[in-house]
């Protein structure tokens, strides 16, 4: 049901925009409008949102520990998964960021007969997650040869490595391919796997039939349907420029892949997707685990509360707890038998 | 906020990679707008023009692998009856004469290059 639902909403906006770009002022409205207030909204809200969890305060140190902390000398430390210091939390970020580290300590849990539960490694959703962020970093750098003129060398290069096995003509892009592949199988994952299917949301399936819809349309646009990309450049390029020009032969196909990537950038800083600024803000991560070193002070803490030590709670209540008979690290001072005794004294008159 | 110090440059770099078009294009200047020449020989291509201009890769891929594989014709006609050899060489470039003045235009600005003439000849450039 779900499913349906974000394939529905896909489906929707796909049509939205190939009726619309054919409605009179329909093709500035989605060639020229619509993808700067999307920009706009995309920069704006990310910043917001940085922003909001930025003024959100840590009350602890509460980094995961992946591996040994540091302890006595000659426990070795797993430096990267538990790191101490700040060199180490930036080599975890490294990791994290770059190759989805924690991803890949991923396990299953399976029940054998006994029953006996078993955990396995389980590196499939590492595998496809990092196929599909680099093929549509690729993907997504490529496209800049749409957005520059004179284009930039590494533009020339990632065209060239990308279209290294000279299949076809337009040469076959094996990001297209590898891109395609890994969005189904997360796609799949969350279809076929009960548990997963459980939990997963229409917010969970949007992005996925959205990115897709992307990569369908452009398929065919290179592919099968062709466009003229020398008008579609001067569209794109003009939009950069802030000198858009919309050609007769920018045609409806176009108009459907750009408003997907318009709702994407739109619908970025208010869903999952924003897990690309998140990371970088999570203490879970970017915490030193040093908490035996350095004191953590919580933000919240009212300054005019003194911390209370064990002793001097002792010497607040040392007397109620020797009464109670309770262990005391300091045993009260001998008493002092005159003045009590004569204030207990009963009167001898 | 916490780590203002960390995080504003962080955001800053964002912004910096995300509107990298955008200054690109302040700090460069872009070139003239592909102006392929026109033949003088000839009227007509051997499609259609738009479908020409979108998909004469297409076309060359299917003369390439009809004669070389399947030991096709080369010979062709336009609409208007011209007659054209289906070639690269022979057939493209004996009406488009120039590689730089015409299929350069639009690749230079598309940031095509085709590995074609790594093999086939490219003819003769008169300046
Ligand atoms: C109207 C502009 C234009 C002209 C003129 C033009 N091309 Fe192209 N050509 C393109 C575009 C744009 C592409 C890339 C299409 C894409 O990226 O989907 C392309 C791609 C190609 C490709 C596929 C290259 C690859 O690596 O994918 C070949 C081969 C090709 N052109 C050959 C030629 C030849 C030969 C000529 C000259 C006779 C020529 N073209 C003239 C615009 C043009
Ligand atoms: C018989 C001569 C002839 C042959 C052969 C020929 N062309 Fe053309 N081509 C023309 C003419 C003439 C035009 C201009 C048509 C017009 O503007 O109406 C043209 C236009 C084009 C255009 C569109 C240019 C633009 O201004 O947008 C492309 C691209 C093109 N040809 C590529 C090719 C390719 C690739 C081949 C080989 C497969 C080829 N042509 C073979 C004569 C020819
Ligand atoms: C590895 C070298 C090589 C490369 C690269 C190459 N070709 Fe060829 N091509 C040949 C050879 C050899 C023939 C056979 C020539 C003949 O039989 O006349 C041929 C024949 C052809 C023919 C049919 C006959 C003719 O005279 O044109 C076409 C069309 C063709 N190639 C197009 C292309 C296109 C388009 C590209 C680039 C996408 C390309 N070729 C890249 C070697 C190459």
């Amino acid at each position: 049901m779900k499913v349906l639902q974000a394939l529905g909403i896909v489906l929707a906006l796909m049509l939205v925009a190939y009726v619309g770009a054919a409605l009179p002022g329909g093709r500035t409205l989605f060639g020229v409008v619509l993808p700067y207030l999307a920009f706009a909204i995309f920069i704006i809200f990310f910043i917001a949102k940085v922003m909001d969890w930025a003024k959100s305060p840590v009350p602890f140190r509460i980094p995961t520990t992946g591996g040994q902390a540091n302890s006595l000398p000659w426990i070795k430390q797993n430096k990267l998964d538990c790191p101490s210091t700040t060199l180490g939390v930036i080599g975890r970020m490294l990791l994290e960021v770059f190759l989805f580290r924690s991803l890949f300590r991923n396990t299953q849990a399976e029940v054998h007969e006994g029953p006996k539960l078993a955990y396995g490694s389980s590196k499939f959703l590492w595998l496809f997650g990092i196929l599909f962020h680099y093929s549509f970093l690729t993907v997504a750098l490529r496209h800049l040869r749409l957005f520059t003129d004179p284009i930039p060398a590494f533009v020339h290069a990632l065209e060239f490595g990308d279209g290294f096995m000279q299949v076809g003509a337009p040469v076959l892009y094996q990001t297209d391919l590898v891109f395609m592949a890994a969005v189904t199988f997360l796609l799949l994952r969350r279809l076929v796997l009960p548990n997963i299917r459980y939990i997963s949301l229409v917010a969970d399936y949007f992005p996925l039939f959205l990115l897709l819809g992307i990569g369908t349309t452009g398929i065919l646009m290179r592919y099968v349907l062709r466009v003229d990309v020398v008008s579609i450049k001067m569209l794109t390029h003009g939009l950069v420029t802030f000198n858009p020009f919309i050609a007769e032969s920018v045609t409806g196909i176009f108009f459907v892949h750009l408003f997907l990537i318009t709702v994407l950038l739109a619908y970025f800083p208010f869903s999952k997707l924003m897990h690309a600024g998140g990371v970088f803000l999570s203490p879970t991560r970017n915490m030193a685990n040093n908490s035996r070193m350095v004191r953590h002070i919580n933000p919240w803490n009212d300054p005019s509360i003194k911390p209370h030590s064990y002793a001097g709670y002792e010497d607040d209540f040392r007397e109620f707890m020797v009464e109670a008979g309770l262990p005391v690290d300091k045993e009260l001072p001998p008493k002092e038998e005159a003045p009590a005794a004569e204030g207990d004294a009963p009167a001898e008159s | 906020m916490y780590d203002k110090g960390k995080i504003i440059p962080g955001l800053i770099v964002f912004v910096g990679l995300v509107t990298f078009p955008i200054w690109y294009g302040l700090a460069t200047t872009a070139g003239p707008l592909p102006n392929p020449e026109k033949p003088t020989n000839a009227k007509e291509c051997v499609e259609p023009v738009e479908f020409m201009r979108s998909s004469h890769m297409v076309l060359l891929n299917e003369w390439r692998d009809n004669i070389v594989r399947s030991g096709g014709t080369r010979k062709g006609t336009t609409a208007d009856g011209t007659e054209y050899v289906r070639s690269l060489q022979k057939g493209c470039m004996n009406c488009h004469t120039s590689k730089k003045k015409f299929c350069d235009e639009c690749h230079t600005y598309a940031a095509v290059n085709p590995y074609c003439w790594d093999c086939h000849i490219q003819p003769k450039e008169t300046n």
